[in-house]
């Protein structure tokens, strides 16, 4: 079985649908067309970078080639959640904590997955490793930037209620805990809404992907599912690690709410 | 936490609150001292670093210089520790639960009536409260601690003539029943001529000459 190749041509009869609501957009005055266009050129561009990338990547299937694109996908990860923040930590707390609570959980989960029970030999085959990395890194960065952005702005709001709660004798986590689980779930929502609508909503793009590619039904569904927990794991754990440690960054060795810490954006 | 027998160490007894050097943004206070049993009352334009001064013994904000209670340091007190034993009253009270009772951990019926509420107040939902109500609220809330030190940021702004003559005798009540400090910012000359043992002003970060 393989797959029936795309030809440039195919690519630009989809294309053609985009510069058609382009143009609408344009004659309704949405003023939408040039972000449409930009994004969907940064599309273009991107995948077939990350192509060529994966192309070379595969053709190397060594483990600090794999290490070094893992990293890679960390770095930008870690960014993209400091920039979905309204208010962010300033100086290294901003990238420190969100992509250190990604960290630990999406490579403890993906490399579980990928020894225990994947079992491939050699565990760091690109072929699996970059995409399951790739699928619980960007849900989870979704909800560590979710749950962040919900605890540094709330923090930002009750700051009255925060210190009457420090001045009437509760410790610096006590203080904030309405708001860190209020943080928790904001972070976690979206993949159990995720998890609870596949299949009859939605058909996963994973599964989609590997349906086109000939795979029979029952295999991609089984991969969906172990992709849906690692997701869930992933982004629950580190929602978790992430708004913890995000709340202890925001009060000193005195308890003390530090806000001077968070800048705007 | 085990209080200290203050019986057999008069001399802590005559400097329980003493703040020396503490500054922060534009407020610097040298040297005060606020004795077991004393009410000093702190007055002086707004913006002039009242509330920071309070702020600031509470260990709230960051600050320079030091404050004691007894013979200990703030810094050898856990955080937790010293805010419930130096309690601050801040000028706008703060609910975070819907009902008043949910903030309460020990109600003290006798010092509930002074203030003219009872146990079914515990059931009221605090947005329904007016502001006054909250501010006494708050008062008891604070007083359940039973701190040593009592910041006071205008505790009687938006209370009635009753109220604020009940909230006054139950804070002399209190500070002559617990031997407690008590550091009360005030507008009013009368008040402060009713209350206090000991009138200090402050006027732009600084403490001026001590009445």
């Amino acid at each position: 079985m393989s797959v029936i190749a795309l030809s440039p041509f195919d690519l630009s009869l989809a294309a053609l649908l985009v510069l058609l609501l382009a143009g609408l957009s344009w004659r309704l005055q949405l003023a939408m067309e040039r972000k449409l266009l930009v994004a969907a050129l940064r599309t273009t561009i991107q995948l077939m970078l990350i192509g060529l990338v994966l192309k070379v990547l595969f053709d190397h299937a060594e483990w600090w080639w794999v290490s070094l694109m893992a990293l890679v996908m960390l770095a930008v990860a870690g960014r993209e959640v400091m920039a979905r923040q309204q208010r962010r930590f300033s100086g290294w707390r901003g990238y420190g904590v969100g992509t250190s609570a990604m960290f630990v959980s999406s490579f403890t989960v993906t490399l579980l997955a990928l020894i225990v029970v994947i079992g491939n030999d050699p565990w760091y085959t690109p072929q699996y490793a970059i995409p399951l990395l790739g699928m619980v890194l960007g849900n989870t960065m979704n909800g560590i930037a979710l749950g962040m952005d919900r605890l540094t702005s709330g923090a930002w709001q009750q700051r009255a209620v925060i210190e009457a709660r420090l001045l009437l004798g509760q410790g610096a986590m006590e203080a904030v805990s309405d708001l860190r689980r209020e943080a928790m779930r904001v972070g976690m929502i979206p993949m159990i809404n995720s998890m609870a609508a596949a299949g009859i909503v939605s058909l996963p793009g994973m599964m989609t992907g590997q349906i086109l590619a000939g795979t029979p039904p029952l295999e991609a569904v089984k991969y969906q599912i172990l992709v849906m927990f690692l997701i869930t794991a992933g982004t629950g754990f580190g929602t978790m690690v992430a708004v913890w440690r995000g709340a202890r960054c925001l009060f000193d060795e005195r308890d003390r709410l530090r806000l001077e810490r968070l800048a705007s954006a | 936490m085990g209080r200290r027998p203050l019986d057999s160490k008069p001399e802590i007894i005559l400097n329980l609150l003493r703040v020396e050097g503490v500054s922060s943004h534009s407020m610097s206070i040298p040297l005060l001292e606020v004795a077991a049993g004393e009410c000093v009352c702190l007055s002086g334009p707004s913006g002039a670093g009242k509330s920071l001064l309070l702020r600031a013994i509470a260990d709230l904000d960051a600050h320079e210089g030091k404050v004691w209670l007894g013979e200990r340091e703030a810094r050898e007190f856990a955080p937790r520790e010293w805010r419930r034993q130096v309690g601050l009253l801040p000028a706008e009270s703060q609910w975070w639960y819907e009902r008043v009772g949910a903030h309460f951990t020990a109600v003290d019926e006798a010092q509930w009536q002074v203030l003219g509420f009872g146990r079914e107040t515990l059931d009221w939902q605090v947005a329904r409260c007016s502001t006054g109500e909250r501010q006494r609220l708050a008062l008891l809330r604070l007083l359940a601690n039973k701190p040593r030190v009592l910041l006071l940021d205008e505790p009687t702004a938006a209370l009635d003539p009753a109220s604020v003559q009940r909230v006054e005798a139950m804070i002399a009540a209190y500070r002559e029943e617990q031997q407690a400090a008590v550091l009360w910012v005030s507008h009013d000359p009368a008040q402060m001529q009713r209350v206090a043992t000991r009138q200090i002003r402050i006027v732009a970060g600084r403490l001026e000459g001590a009445v």
